[in-house]
């Protein structure tokens, strides 16, 4: 057990500060506004559910690192659920293959409204290099209504956030 | 013994079997051998494999003028042998090699979906990569099934696949997915219990299946090579790699040493960035989560040097064909060096902690077990094989540039739970490490002048493979041009293809809240198996 306490003393805190990863002053507005825009709007947390519908799994590494010490997006109060039913935003990942266009607008007709969607990556945004064939019906908004694309193939973890924070500003105008 | 040498037996036992192999090369899929078999004696060369203890690798199939060529590839003592035959593609009917070898189960499956090849006396006559997007009489691999698809309605749920039912008193089912509660891929997991312990689990894939093998067809090299950093994003490296390893074969060039230093290291990045994953994952699932944020610390430095290396955190797209986009100079080196030195400070008293920890030890320790017999017998490569005794590394059995010229010891274990599973990934770090430094130093000695990639001018009709140990294990690729030296078939075959079927035997007699630390300690790739 101390051998663990050591370890965590020494590592210290890892978590970083804004101007850090958000150099550009725009999203640093953004995320300064993030958290406010959450207690406002989404009484203080906003729950996520990503589903990827055909990824190739780039972009989930990549969502775990949102999670991860280094970004924490928990502390802006936006944390990740295991059901479409707590969610406010659902994060698609992927092209949407045909095997999971069904399970894709189910777990969509699940949330509650006010519901969002975020197409996450290049492949969810214009179907990527995958496109649209007799297995995929490319980006997301072929099968969902789509609120907001981050690009990226994959996004990384600063892209994500970004991205996050710019639905943010969108939601808080509805 | 040299290289070979036991082929001559398995021709003369194949002759004592009456089969006989009229022709054959060893060029058109070096460094493989290549046999060609009549239909008729399919069987038989699987049944004298066998008995000489070759392993199962791979089948893939493709229209040729009509027919449907198939290509089964057989390893022993890590050289490879590919077994062809065609037939007239109006009804195609052939041996199934799943009797013999239950490795063959799901790929045969696969091409029975995609091809409409008809395998007999496979035990499983269940479709595999088809759902519900194109009809049971329609093969997507066909030369005349446009990629586009015939009519796009609305695709439904897969939901009377045939699940075997289970009775008996208290005997319950969970079925899980495709949608999981995690940020992970879809696919389906039906459960059979009784109690806690699981009684059997029947995985169901497909669900990310985007059609790669269709879309490769008519590319170029270079498109290629985009849509195989894409086959499974953690492997990006290991894929584009294989991919491009079978393309300069089948254009007779070498690369630049300098090009395959450079990607030694870049594919050895890519193992320990998922080992690192791995190991905080597997210790998050039994809820040890001071790992789990140990090791993505560890990683996310690990990433964002890749990002100052090659452009892009995991590395996707910087290996080419005819050899790597980026060079790493003098800078690039020493920054590489000092984050091994960092690197190995960091994980030393970490791993100790892991090793040493009793709550860890009591969740990890003979869980998940798989059998050195199980894991033979389903032809696994990479981690989960060499937990259970599999010392199959092709860097070392079937060595190609640049680890012909390298040496290091590959992990093995018999233990073969998840506890063996985690050491070997950690095993691996510091001989990742080692190996990296080997190829730093030979880098250095390199004239900064080299170049980084070579062109590649394409041989009408030719084909290759390729065949790298990616951070998962063994990945062959297949990749055969047209007479416009465009691709006419890619095939390329995940080590998750194996890993797979080993999960439904890892979790028998586990309880059903252990599935997620034995999953993770395979974390086998939905999208390299659905393709």
């Amino acid at each position: 057990m101390l051998r663990i306490l050591k370890r965590i003393y020494h590592s210290g805190l890892l978590t970083e500060n804004e101007p850090d990863y958000l150099q550009d002053p725009e999203v640093q507005a953004l995320g300064s506004e993030l958290k406010t825009v959450v207690d406002a709007h989404f009484n203080g947390s906003l729950a996520i559910r990503a589903v990827d519908a055909g990824s190739c799994n780039a972009c989930e590494l990549e969502i775990h690192a949102i999670n991860g010490p280094h970004y924490d997006i928990e502390r802006f109060g936006v944390h990740f659920v295991a059901s479409p039913r707590h969610a406010d935003v659902l994060l698609v990942t992927g092209p949407v293959s045909r095997h999971m266009e069904t399970a894709v607008r189910r777990t969509w007709r699940a949330m509650a409204a006010p519901r969002f969607v975020i197409a996450c990556g290049d492949c969810a945004c214009n179907g990527g290099e995958f496109g649209s064939s007799y297995a995929s019906c490319g980006a997301v908004e072929n099968v969902i209504p789509v609120d907001l694309q981050i690009a990226g193939c994959p996004p990384s973890p600063v892209q994500l956030m970004r991205g996050i924070l710019a639905l943010m500003q969108k939601a808080k105008k509805i | 013994m040299n290289r070979f040498d036991w082929l001559s037996e398995y021709l003369a036992r194949l002759e004592d079997e009456h089969v006989v192999v009229p022709s054959g090369n060893t060029q058109s899929l070096a460094p493989a051998h290549l046999l060609i078999i009549d239909p008729e004696d399919w069987a038989k060369v699987a049944v004298v494999a066998k008995q000489m203890g070759l392993r199962w690798a791979a089948i893939w199939g493709d229209e040729q003028d009509h027919d449907i060529v198939l290509t089964v590839v057989l390893v022993y003592q890590g050289d490879y042998i590919a077994l062809r035959t065609a037939m007239t593609g109006d009804h195609p009917v052939i041996a199934s090699h799943t009797p013999v070898y239950a490795a063959a189960d799901r790929m045969e499956r696969h091409l029975a979906d995609m091809l409409g090849v008809q395998f007999d006396g496979h035990p499983d006559p269940r479709r595999w990569t088809r759902h519900r997007a194109w009809e049971a009489d329609e093969y997507p691999l066909r030369a005349h099934f446009p990629a586009a698809g015939q009519g796009n309605g609305l695709t439904p749920a897969d939901s009377d696949y045939p699940f075997p039912p289970i009775q008996g008193s208290g005997v319950y089912e969970i079925p899980v997915g495709p949608v999981h509660a995690g940020i992970i891929e879809p696919g389906h997991f039906r459960f059979q219990a009784a109690g806690e312990p699981i009684l059997r689990l029947e995985e169901r894939l497909g669900y990310v299946h985007k059609g790669i093998e269709k879309r490769a067809i008519g590319r170029d090299a270079e498109g290629l090579a985009r849509l195989a950093a894409r086959i499974s994003g953690d492997s990006t490296v290991a894929h584009s790699w294989a991919a491009c390893q079978a393309l300069e074969r089948a254009c007779h060039v070498k690369i630049p040493a300098k090009a395959s230093l450079i990607r030694g290291l870049l594919c050895e990045r890519e193992r320990v960035a998922n080992h690192l994953g791995d190991i905080g994952a597997i210790c998050n699932d039994v809820g040890f989560a001071f790992a789990q944020m140990q090791c993505q610390a560890l990683r996310e430095q690990w990433l964002r040097h890749s990002l100052t290396l090659t452009g892009h955190r995991l590395m996707m797209d910087v290996v080419l064909p005819g050899g790597v986009r980026v060079d790493i100079d003098q800078a690039g080196r020493e920054l590489l060096r000092a984050e091994h030195v960092w690197l190995r400070e960091q994980i030393g008293p970490l791993f100790d902690i892991l090793n040493d920890h009793p709550s860890l030890e009591d969740r990890l320790l003979s869980s998940g077990y798989l059998s050195p017999a199980s894991a033979a017998e389903l032809g696994v490569s990479g981690y989960v094989g060499k937990a259970s005794g599999q010392a199959v590394d092709l860097r070392k059995d079937s060595p190609y540039a640049p680890y012909s010229r390298l040496s290091f010891s590959v992990a093995l274990s018999e233990a073969g739970d998840v506890a063996a599973r985690m050491a070997i990934r950690q095993q691996e770090i510091y001989s990742s490490l080692e190996l990296m430094n080997e190829m730093l130093d030979i880098l250095e000695n390199t004239a900064e002048s080299e170049p980084t990639q070579v062109k590649l001018a394409p041989i009408l009709g030719a084909e290759g493979l390729g065949l790298i140990d990616g951070w998962r294990g063994e990945i062959i690729s297949h990749v055969r041009l047209d007479d416009k030296g465009r691709i006419a078939h890619f095939f390329a075959r995940d080590p998750s293809w194996f890993s797979w079927p080993a999960l439904e035997r890892i979790v028998l007699g586990n309880i059903v809240p252990d599935f997620p630390v034995c999953n993770k300690s395979v974390n086998a790739s939905y999208s390299g198996q659905d393709l």
